[in-house]
């Protein structure tokens, strides 16, 4: 067990928004939530699955809808209190710790208030190692890991809780119902004993997210190349080097869709290559020819300063690198890679590990 | 005619000009009294032209004075906060995230009420005349009169924040305040930071603006007056008294806009070589393009439209080291004028670089004939590289674009830069940011959500349009010179129903000017 000072929680802020592959929210409010909730009721408690017993109950906490909507209506506290300690009551079994179902973006930072508030310990592990649009792309789900019983909680107090015959139901029911929240609810799910998350999880991802930040932290610091100090950091793979020459956006179904151009400069200099997403960065492509896709993470970042762009923030004349981080292997197995494969975001084409290309 | 004025932290810069004509130009050290600094510029551009005053259109003034005041915590109101949201927002008070100096400076007086709105218009909560009256008397008994109000979506229905104001007025009739609605976009934080920026100011820019009238009367200009704001448009001199965080940033836009005014360009890069530094950015319709991310402003976040700017340690007064070579970021800033070498003093810099050179002629150019000619092409070398790659990263396309160069260090630029179509160096280059305040517009913005099941995309956009419009003629643009500058839509992700935000910035020429 460790406790997590503010350093800690700024530096897996912003790790969050590199494994955060554009989308998943700016992890700023989450951020600051985290730090105040540790400065109200004390430090978060941050455990390794090994330091709780099999058979101890882990119940995630998540927020869930617009990004957009939490920068203007701020959480309550309470409705995050109120989903967790509903899915607890329901079941008839008391939580021993809370986790992240995604590493990725603010929903990395979301349980911590609960851990602080709550005096929880946190596990140090997640269901995705970033961020995915929709709540059955997780490795729980490939290991049979149901959403279910689910609980979702608004700040009027509202909460609804939920049975489905599968995560992809419980992903329909509840965009759905978080539009009449305000688009904006705070979620537990995944209910799981130690034993099912060490086998269904992803362990350290947390401590992933924070040496992220850190890398990008200190080479700011020591005024080197901060994108380079990543890279190095965790082994992910520089894709690209240019500028923002043309955003294309459409909204469907509730999807950010788009594509954004890139022209290259330094090194890449005369080479164009385009970005696709959907909320997330999902594909990377050459002149018609996808070099990496999802579920490796492709992630913008400001050439200089590191700094992650969210898909929303993506603006025509920003000068950015593109970075290609390989995915958990679990994703890489059969029924994990069907959640979350190419076809499923419609790219029609086979998924090639993004170190096979650049490694 | 008008007259355009530049307060700077060193330099207070003015011009007149006829139309769009550049009559005169004055450079005087900005003064520890503001007005002063003021009087002294209009003295000079009056006497030196014989002007008759009567026949000024108006005066147009652009200061960093209450970017410092925040930056230095100085001259600051003790300001209380009160925001409608309940029981949403809870979790993230007001001035969470402020430096404790700054927020201990104007006191963490906040107060959380029932009321805002969803993003589609629903009440989160029924707003309560009580509950704002009691708070109102607590305000009262503590002696605050600066009150900043904000509200949930406030951007999408304002409503709730205008009934606050007004209960609390009832309360304390002297009150001094703030509305998040008038001033900031979506984005609770960030508008509400802006908001109480602006109440702990307002007492300053009551002091501010009247010191300016002052100056002006004390030259018997009777023509109104205008402030620029950090978008490169106009407000009018009560208005600003009322909304003084709307000048943040405006310097660089103002410089920009010049320039684009000086050249006749609308899409363009701008590099501005100042004393210190060197700072580049992009016309896009004449506008600089603006910055995307979140602007932090004396350690506040916020999120107002700043030019999106490039600044690199190059100007006029920076300091030049051999072995190894060195230009930069140190610079003598305003003692150029004792410090450097050609003005007698003992520090190498830049500008005598450019004289040993044999570019220009200033001041003694013998106090630089012993600067090795090897030396100086090295200098100039590296100068040249560093504005190359400045330029370059601030571009938007291989394509060679025209190169404006303006700012009281502009001489540093000798040479071509590269990617550049042309080189312009305009007349009056060193006063840009003052034409830039003369020639100012006026604008309006809408920044809302748009649910479109509702109404279709295209039936949203003319909405959006309408509305930015209407705020800028009632800001003071003469209706048929209104043009939509800026249209930004991002559709709202992980939501169904496609609700889209909107963001639509429309200006126009002054009326009767």
């Amino acid at each position: 067990m460790r406790l997590l000072s503010e350093e800690a929680i700024e530096d897996i802020a912003l790790g969050a928004a590199v494994l955060g592959t554009g989308g998943g929210g700016d992890p700023y409010i989450g951020k600051v939530m985290a730090r105040e909730a540790v400065r109200t009721y004390g430090p978060v408690e941050l455990y390794t699955l090994d330091e709780l017993d099999d058979d101890d109950l882990i119940v995630p906490a998540a927020g869930m809808g617009a990004p957009v909507v939490l920068v203007e209506k701020l959480p309550a506290g309470d409705d995050m209190i109120r989903a967790f300690e509903a899915l607890g009551k329901y079941m008839g079994k008391t939580p021993k710790a809370t986790m992240s179902i995604e590493a990725g973006g603010l929903n990395s930072i979301m349980p911590m208030y609960v851990a602080a508030r709550l005096r929880l310990p946190m596990i140090d592990a997640d269901g995705m190692g970033r961020a995915f649009p929709e709540i059955q792309m997780t490795l729980f789900t490939a290991h049979g890991i149901t959403a279910t019983p689910f609980a979702m909680s608004d700040e009027r107090g509202n909460t609804i809780l939920m049975e489905t015959i599968n995560n992809k139901w419980t992903e329909t029911f509840a965009r759905t119902l978080v539009v009449h929240m305000g688009a904006m609810s705070m979620i537990a799910l995944y209910s799981a004993t130690v034993k099912e998350i060490k086998k269904a999880g992803i362990p350290g991802t947390i401590s992933l997210a924070e040496k992220i930040g850190q890398s990008i932290r200190q080479a700011r610091l020591e005024e080197e190349s901060p994108v380079a100090a990543l890279c190095k950091s965790v082994g992910a793979f520089l894709l690209f080097k240019g500028k923002l020459t043309d955003v294309n956006r459409r909204v469907k179904g509730g999807w950010n869709l788009g594509e954004a151009k890139l022209e290259g400069f330094d090194e890449y200099g005369g080479a164009s290559h385009t970005l696709h997403f959907q909320n997330e960065n999902l594909a990377f492509s050459k002149a018609g020819e996808y070099l990496v896709t999802a579920p490796d993470l492709i992630t913008v970042l400001d050439v200089d300063t590191a700094e992650p762009i969210t898909t929303e923030h993506l603006r025509y004349g920003m000068r950015v690198a593109v970075i290609g981080l390989p995915c958990h292997p679990a994703w890489r197995e059969p029924k994990a890679l069907e959640l979350v494969h190419p076809r499923v975001f419609g790219y029609d084409i086979d998924y090639v590990p993004v170190e096979e290309r650049y490694g | 005619m008008r007259i355009g004025i530049d307060v700077g932290g060193t330099n207070t810069d003015a011009v007149l000009m006829d139309g769009t004509k550049v009559i005169s130009s004055t450079k005087s050290p900005t003064t520890q009294n503001v007005s002063e600094g003021i009087t002294k510029a209009l003295k000079t551009i009056i006497e030196a032209t014989q002007l008759d005053v009567s026949k000024l259109d108006g005066v147009m003034i652009g200061t960093t004075h209450f970017t410092n005041a925040v930056v230095e915590r100085r001259r600051l109101t003790p300001t209380a906060c009160i925001r409608l949201g309940l029981p949403a927002t809870v979790c993230l008070p007001p001035m969470v995230d402020w430096p404790d100096d700054l927020a201990e400076t104007i006191g963490r007086n906040y107060y959380l009420a029932h009321g805002g709105h969803e993003f589609d218009g629903r009440e989160i909560s029924a707003f309560d005349p009580d509950e704002i009256r009691g708070i109102a008397e607590q305000i009262k008994a503590k002696g605050l009169n600066a009150i900043a109000i904000s509200s949930v979506f406030s951007p999408v229905n304002a409503v709730f924040e205008e009934k606050t104001a007004e209960i609390v007025k009832e309360v304390i009739p002297d009150a001094n305040i703030t509305l998040s609605s008038t001033i900031g976009r979506i984005g609770l934080l960030e508008r509400e930071n802006a908001a109480i920026m602006n109440a702990c100011l307002r007492e300053l820019a009551v002091k501010t603006v009247s010191g300016f009238k002052q100056a002006l009367r004390d030259m018997n200009i009777t023509a109104p007056f205008f402030i620029s704001q950090n978008d490169g448009t106009l407000m009018n001199a009560d208005f600003a008294a009322d909304y003084p965080v709307l000048t943040f940033a405006s310097g660089p836009t103002n410089s920009m806009r010049g320039a684009a005014f000086l050249s006749g360009l609308k899409d363009a890069i701008v590099v501005d070589v100042g004393g210190t530094t060197t700072d580049v950015g992009v016309l896009q319709q004449g506008f600089p393009r603006v910055a995307a991310m979140a602007v932090d402003i004396g350690g506040v976040r916020t999120n107002f439209r700043m030019p999106d700017t490039l600044s690199i340690g190059l100007g006029g007064g920076s300091l030049v080291e051999a072995e190894p070579l060195k230009v930069g970021p140190q610079s003598v800033g305003y003692e150029l004028i004792t410090k450097a070498k050609v003005f007698g003093g003992d520090t190498l810099t830049t500008t005598d670089i450019i004289v040993a050179a044999g570019h220009e002629d200033i001041g003694d150019k013998s106090k630089v004939s012993d600067v090795d000619a090897v030396f100086a092409k090295a200098v100039e070398d590296r100068i040249e590289e560093m504005v190359n790659v400045a330029v370059d990263r601030m571009k938007t396309s291989a394509t060679a674009m025209p190169v404006i160069v303006v700012g009281g260090g502009s001489i540093l630029i000798q040479r071509k830069v590269e990617g550049a179509s042309e080189m312009i160096k305009p007349e009056h280059f060193a006063v840009a940011n003052a034409i830039g305040a003369a020639i100012a517009q006026v604008g309006g913005e809408t920044d809302r959500i748009f649910a479109l099941a509702e109404m279709s995309r295209e039936e949203a956009l003319e909405q959006a349009k309408r509305e930015a419009t209407e705020r800028a003629v009632s800001a003071g643009a003469k209706a048929e010179t209104v043009e939509i500058v800026d249209v930004e839509e991002v559709p709202l992700a992980y939501l169904p129903g496609n609700a889209t935000r909107i963001m639509v910035k429309a200006v126009g020429d002054l009326a009767g000017a």
